[in-house]
């Protein structure tokens, strides 16, 4: 991936802003969660759930050529689409790059809301989750 | 209603507010009601004339407070026709109350073996306390199940009951479905056996008419903030006799009537349950709460409750795809329901973004949820400030909702 995550943080607010109101919004994300790829089955299971209240979230995390890969999915589609944008945002990149990333993103885009901590598998836990990743990742590399 | 649904709006300030540029619609009443004017003023009074603390002072302003305060019990005696003041026991809210009867009465009277009845559509507060009370006693949860309209298969329960039965605590009515629950039969059939019974009321305080005496039951817990009043502020109602009974629950200030380092002997009812300084202001705010239900009356207000519970289910059945949870006759205010196909926590942002509270997940009823298989419901509940038109805008929100989503 030749994109830094600012600069994909950056795309995604610049596509943001072309919506008029939140209808569209939320149908962006709607459609974004109905496209992203299904996680296969068997990676369904207890220890890759992100704790919630109201909808199941899943994530795994590859590490390949010093990059962390993740692949996820949840039950709720808006919660699916929210994901698929954290994915675009942060998969490919290295441990530090993650572990630093700002995601102000979500502020800019008015998703502010998801970030509560009541919605606790809302994007906070989902990238709390993440960059917990990132940071085991970055271990094991040192460890090598 | 006998006042003008135009009229009872204009006495809750906050119907005014928009929500993300619409008109608020607010149909999470069985989460917390909304409170009108006169609750306000009275916290307000509270703080700027008559903030002191109660019973203790001898000065005019805690003279004030106190009977402020103490006007409240009076009020709260006669909305639930309890026989005395005394049996009213102030708590934070229902959990409290619960809580406060299993770790007083339960760890008491709960030896291994006996047995406490509960019921499959209770709220975790009416769950938790009795299983950390049975685990320490050695008893056991038994669980009166659920029939496929959600409602309590009584014939289990009487199955259930025997001479190891000491406790039943049930909810008056379902949180997450609206259920009327046939409380008065469960209690004389629970004392046939020997039994005590706690009635959750948190659901049914606001819709209902609560006689405790008529009822029978051994103790009756509800919230302030479910029956247009203040958060913080609950009620435990429990038989005097068996009030006295039981042991301390909080140790402090107020429920003590002599202390020395050698034996500290116990205050009298209710402030031998009420340690330390109360929670004074939403106290007071309660008894404008419960005038201002007792004005319009319960009557009217189920009238049209029922009304508007009735035109919420017909239109809802418009829906593809949409099952109502809890389809039975005997319900108040709740339509609990869910989608084929579609997230309750998807419709509840999409209804949420045109302005429209409704709760959506498990209701803290996990296995009720569980029981009918399903992660959770969408639930509209309804107050008596609430119109049909109101339920027309969910209804339009709703369809948009299913379309985008599906």
């Amino acid at each position: 991936m030749n994109h830094s995550i600012a600069a994909t943080e950056a795309e995604i607010v610049e596509e943001f802003s072309l919506f008029d109101s939140w209808d569209d919004k939320y149908e962006y994300i709607i459609d974004l969660g109905k496209k992203l790829a299904p996680l296969p089955e068997a990676f369904k299971k207890d220890e890759n759930k992100v704790r919630g209240c109201q909808s199941t979230v899943w994530l795994v995390a590859n590490f390949e050529d010093g990059k962390v890969f993740y692949q996820a999915e949840s039950d709720a589609i808006i919660v699916k689409g929210l994901i698929s944008m954290l994915i675009r945002v942060l998969s490919g990149h290295t441990p530090d790059e993650i572990l630093n990333a700002e995601m102000d993103f979500i502020n800019k885009i008015g998703m502010t809301s998801h970030l509560a901590q009541t919605r606790s598998n809302g994007l906070l836990a989902m990238v709390k989750q993440m960059k917990h990743y990132a940071l085991a990742f970055k271990s094991l590399k040192f460890e090598v | 209603m006998i006042s003008s649904i135009t009229d009872i709006r204009k006495d809750f300030p906050i119907l005014s507010r928009t929500v993300k540029g619409h008109p608020l619609v607010y149909f999470d009443n069985a989460a917390t009601t909304q409170k009108p004017q006169s609750v306000i003023d009275a916290l307000v009074h509270y703080y700027t004339q008559n903030n002191a603390n109660v019973h203790r002072g001898i000065h005019s302003l805690a003279e004030e407070a106190t009977a402020d305060f103490e006007a409240t019990r009076d009020t709260v005696q006669h909305f639930i026709h309890a026989a005395h003041r005394e049996e009213i026991i102030y708590t934070k809210g229902t959990s409290e109350s619960i809580n406060l009867v299993a770790y007083t009465w339960g760890r008491q009277n709960l030896k291994a073996g006996d047995e406490i009845i509960i019921s499959g559509m209770e709220h975790h507060s009416n769950i938790v306390p009795w299983q950390i009370v049975a685990e320490t006693a050695g008893a056991k949860i038994k669980v009166i199940p659920i029939t496929d309209s959600g409602e309590l298969d009584m014939d289990s329960f009487k199955k259930l009951l025997n001479e190891r039965t000491k406790l039943v605590a049930v909810n008056q009515v379902s949180n997450a479905m609206g259920t009327v629950n046939p409380v008065e039969e469960i209690i004389k059939l629970a004392h046939d056996h020997g039994a005590i019974v706690l009635i959750d009321g948190a659901q049914s305080t606001m819709h209902l008419d609560i006689d405790v005496q008529q009822m029978d039951c051994d103790f009756f817990a509800f919230s302030s903030h479910k029956v247009l009043g203040p958060t913080g502020m609950g009620i435990l109602y429990g038989k005097k006799s068996i009030l006295d009974a039981m042991p301390v629950f909080n140790g402090g200030g107020e429920m003590i009537k002599e202390v020395s380092f050698e034996k500290t002997t116990f205050n009298e009812l209710p402030y031998k349950f009420e340690a330390g300084t109360p929670n004074i202001a939403d106290a007071i705010a309660l008894k404008p709460a419960l005038d201002y239900i007792t004005t319009i009356g319960k009557e009217n207000i189920r009238q049209h409750e029922d009304a508007l519970l009735s035109y919420a289910t017909t239109r809802l059945k418009e829906i593809d795809g949409l099952k109502i949870i809890g389809d039975n006759q005997h319900k108040v205010s709740v339509a609990s329901f869910v989608i084929e196909g579609v997230h309750p926590q998807d419709v509840g942002i999409l209804l949420d973004n045109k302005g429209i509270a409704v709760r959506t997940g498990h209701h803290c009823a996990e296995p009720l949820m569980n029981r009918f298989c399903i992660p959770g419901t969408i639930r509209a509940s309804f107050a008596l400030y609430n119109t049909k038109e109101e339920i027309d805008c969910m209804m339009d929100a709703l369809k948009r909702a299913v379309k985008v989503l599906r």
